[in-house]
């Protein structure tokens, strides 16, 4: 027995698809992209009785098989593909016990595809809370499928659903409604021209989307231009099928769901009183901001204190330790510290990415999407874009790929354009290590003075997004009506599984793909910090031994500044000087913001590098940083300097990935190009207004 | 006149009487709006928009050009 079995998990989003799909595969899992497209794809492998293997195949949240959206687009296309490798053999449709009415609809579409299907009731920990109770047994009589209560939350109801997953052979593949009740006359006809093909799946190519521009459907505009005929013709058939469908439905349910509506609580409904209140819900929803950004400062700063300390601990060992043939300079001046700048914000990332996916599981993002979309329209965004907006906060790229839910394009596009200025983690390293340098560590009003800054800053981010969006949208054509139903779900308690796997993912591939550039940056920059073109460099110890200002104290030092300043990155630094002296900035840090236009967290591990070059004694960066002065001895970090540092890394487009990601959403050079161009400028001239508002 | 979802109040509840199914998404046909189903006001947003109800079950909001094009009428009638 070793034929692997595929399975589609499929469900309404809400339904607690992703526990069930958790609890099916533990921790073997992985998240790709469906070739071509950014769609999030996930799958893992899972053991099931006597030997067998499934592999699981977590299919985005989708309504209906009447794809409205290119996630649930990437359903349809799987299903109406038998060649597909990942074609499944069994389909799972997961259903939450409270919604099953409108969660049974999708059901009846999967059953109408002739794959054997087994219904997850999911949730099943809330019916006694809810007053419900189900004859499970009428029902998978009802619907010819197998029917599973399962508590995600208890871990109940797995096994079983593993049970009848791998005996998928004996489930029916009948269909729940026949297509051909819809309507006798075309469907008639339409079989007579098909006569050997499943008349649900034909009728499924013709209504297909005509964005979508799918080749089977213009074969069919060839073949068969009699059953295309005009779109509100189909859209009445297809209105008529979701009669049909809810009134076989309903009947189901009629034998065997009992909902005794005197036993439900009402938390939904005080809770919504509050939280969707068009003063409270606001209040509330910046309180919990606040309170994120707070949590940010006071409570990273125990393990990033531990991290720092221990990086510059692991250099001074490895300078001492490591045999001279393996570059021992290059590991402990170039790659250490270069690594150490991007671990030691771990823990902040991981917790934005904690509090992010608890307010996404507890259903109280849709509440701030309902409240926000009058004010977002104003801007030519949706409510729907505070998603993006809010995610931007963790990182743009799965941010603009949230975008997909936005149905109409040109807000989609707008969202696209301003999301990068939302203040991402990558933004986070830059602001925490200036904040703390030229912000006092005092408190004002009860309130951590360094986090209400950082606070600004994330607010200035979202207010140029909602500037930018306004602009775009004044000068943009207009386009079709966009349409806007939002689910607005349960409010659920967060799954600890869930929530922890989310971070570790997150936190995982933000970090080693921020390391990888970071560690090639490092040793490219040690390389050319260490080397210079002339006759200059190789003589330094002679040309700083000539100079004046030296002393036996001050030799070390000299030598070494005197080294980098005539090396390669020197020149280069020192070339850009001019163009960066109006903002406040020498050239070590126009290094750090030449060398983070690929990736903008790569600033302090530059910063780093550049200044541990030639020490002798490592120091944090923090403190090499406070004790950087001019020629003149006037430090070089100031408020007025630090601040225009802090509004260029707002605004600039420093992102090499999400330029490619917005090439790939939009599918033209001409937005990220758009980007990369308005962005810089305006960065540019926001720290030049800085610098000499606040240096007066 | 018509009476529309748009013109219903907080806390009040009636029955989808008829609409242009072109004018509406698929999406929301597919949500329960069906003419004879049962449809609640349960909030709106400031400047009443976008509204938040309760249709045949189903929670959703929804913005007010749209529920203006849904043609409803009281129950007791």
């Amino acid at each position: 027995m070793s034929k692997n079995i595929n399975v589609a998990l499929i469900g309404n989003p809400n339904t607690g698809k992703s526990s069930v799909f958790n609890h099916l595969t533990g921790l073997n899992q992985k998240t790709g992209n469906y070739p071509g497209i950014t769609v999030e794809k996930r799958q893992g492998i899972c053991l099931l009785p006597r030997g067998v293997k499934a592999r699981i195949l977590d299919l985005p949240g989708t309504y209906s098989l009447n794809a409205s959206s290119l996630d649930e687009n990437v359903v349809v296309e799987l299903l109406l593909n038998k060649n597909d490798k990942d074609f499944p053999d069994v389909a799972v449709v997961v259903s939450d016990v409270e919604n099953i009415k409108r969660n049974l609809l999708l059901f009846t579409q999967i059953k109408g595809l002739n794959i054997p299907t087994i219904l997850v009731i999911n949730m099943s920990d809330r019916m006694r809370r809810k007053g419900i109770s189900i004859d499970t047994y009428k029902m998978e009589q009802l619907l010819h499928a197998k029917v599973v209560l399962v508590s995600a939350r208890k871990n109940e109801g797995v096994d079983v659903l593993k049970e009848h997953i791998s005996a998928f052979k004996t489930i029916s593949t009948n269909p729940c409604v026949a297509i051909k009740q819809i309507d006798q006359e075309y469907f008639g006809s339409l079989e007579r021209t098909f006569p050997n093909q499943s008349l649900y799946k034909l009728w499924l190519v013709i209504t297909q989307d005509v964005n979508f521009a799918n080749v089977e459907r213009k074969k069919m505009e060839t073949e068969d231009a009699n059953h295309m005929r005009s779109p509100s013709f189909l859209k009445r058939l297809q209105q008529k099928e979701t009669i049909k469908r809810y009134q076989f439905i309903n009947a189901v349910l009629k034998e065997c769901y009992v909902k005794d509506s005197s036993k439900a609580t009402d938390l939904r409904g005080r809770l919504d009183r509050v939280l969707t209140h068009k003063i409270w819900g606001f209040v509330i929803f910046f309180m919990i901001l606040l309170a994120i950004f707070q949590a940010l400062y006071d409570w990273s700063s125990v393990p990033m204190d531990f991290i720092d300390v221990a990086f510059v601990q692991l250099s001074d060992w490895a300078k001492t330790t490591i045999p001279s043939w393996m570059a021992p300079n290059l590991i402990a001046e170039g790659i250490i510290p270069g690594l150490g700048g991007i671990v030691i914000f771990v823990p902040q990332i991981a917790m934005l990415f904690l509090f992010i996916s608890v307010l996404e599981e507890t259903g109280y993002m849709s509440r701030v999407v309902f409240i926000t979309d009058r004010v977002m329209r104003r801007f030519g965004l949706s409510g729907k874009s505070i998603i993006p907006l809010i995610s931007g906060t963790a990182c743009a790229i799965p941010a603009i790929m949230a975008t997909r839910n936005i149905e109409n394009w040109k807000e989609r596009l707008v969202t696209i354009l301003v999301t990068p200025f939302t203040t991402c983690s990558a933004r986070l390293p830059v602001y925490l290590i200036l904040i703390s340098l030229i912000i006092p560590d005092e408190r004002i009003l009860g309130a951590n003075l360094q986090g209400l800054v950082l606070m600004i800053f994330y607010l200035l981010g979202f207010a140029m997004a909602l500037l930018a969006a306004f602009v775009l949208h004044k000068t943009m054509p207009k386009n079709q009506t966009s349409y806007f139903v939002v689910e607005m779900p349960n409010y659920r308690i967060p799954l600890l599984k869930n929530v922890l796997l989310t971070i570790v993912e997150k936190t995982k591939s933000f970090v080693l793909e921020a390391g990888k550039v970071i560690l090639a940056i490092s040793i490219l920059l040690w390389v050319l910090a260490s080397n210079g073109p002339s006759e200059t460099f190789k003589n330094a110890p002679q040309e700083v031994a000539k100079s004046v200002s030296v002393t036996a104290s001050n030799y070390d030092q000299q030598l070494s500044a005197y080294k980098l300043e005539h090396s390669y990155l020197g020149i280069i630094g020192k070339g850009i000087e001019p163009l960066i002296r109006p903002l406040g900035y020498d050239w070590k840090i126009g290094i750090a913001i030449v060398s983070s236009f690929a990736a903008r967290e790569v600033f302090v591990g530059t910063l780093a590098t550049i200044y541990n070059v030639g020490e002798d004694e490592e120091e944090t960066i923090k403190k090499r940083m406070a004790a950087e002065t001019y020629a003149d001895g006037s430090p070089v970090f100031t408020l007025a300097s630090g601040l225009s540092l802090m509004v260029f890394y707002a605004f600039a487009m420093q992102c090499m990935s999400t330029l490619a990601i917005v090439r790939k959403e939009t599918n033209s050079w001409r937005w990220p190009a758009i980007q990369l161009v308005v962005m810089t400028a305006v960065a540019y001239l926001g720290a030049l207004a800085t610098f000499q508002y606040f240096s007066v | 006149m018509y009476l529309t979802l748009a013109d219903l109040a907080v806390g009040e509840t009636a029955i989808i009487d008829s609409f242009d199914v072109e004018q509406l998404p698929m999406k929301l046909i597919e949500m329960g709006c069906l003419p004879g189903n049962k449809v609640g006001l349960i909030q709106l947003a400031p400047s009443k928009d976008p509204l938040y109800i309760n249709i045949s079950g189903s929670h959703l909001a929804i913005r007010r050009e749209t529920a203006a094009r849904i043609h409803i009428r009281k129950q007791d009638e």
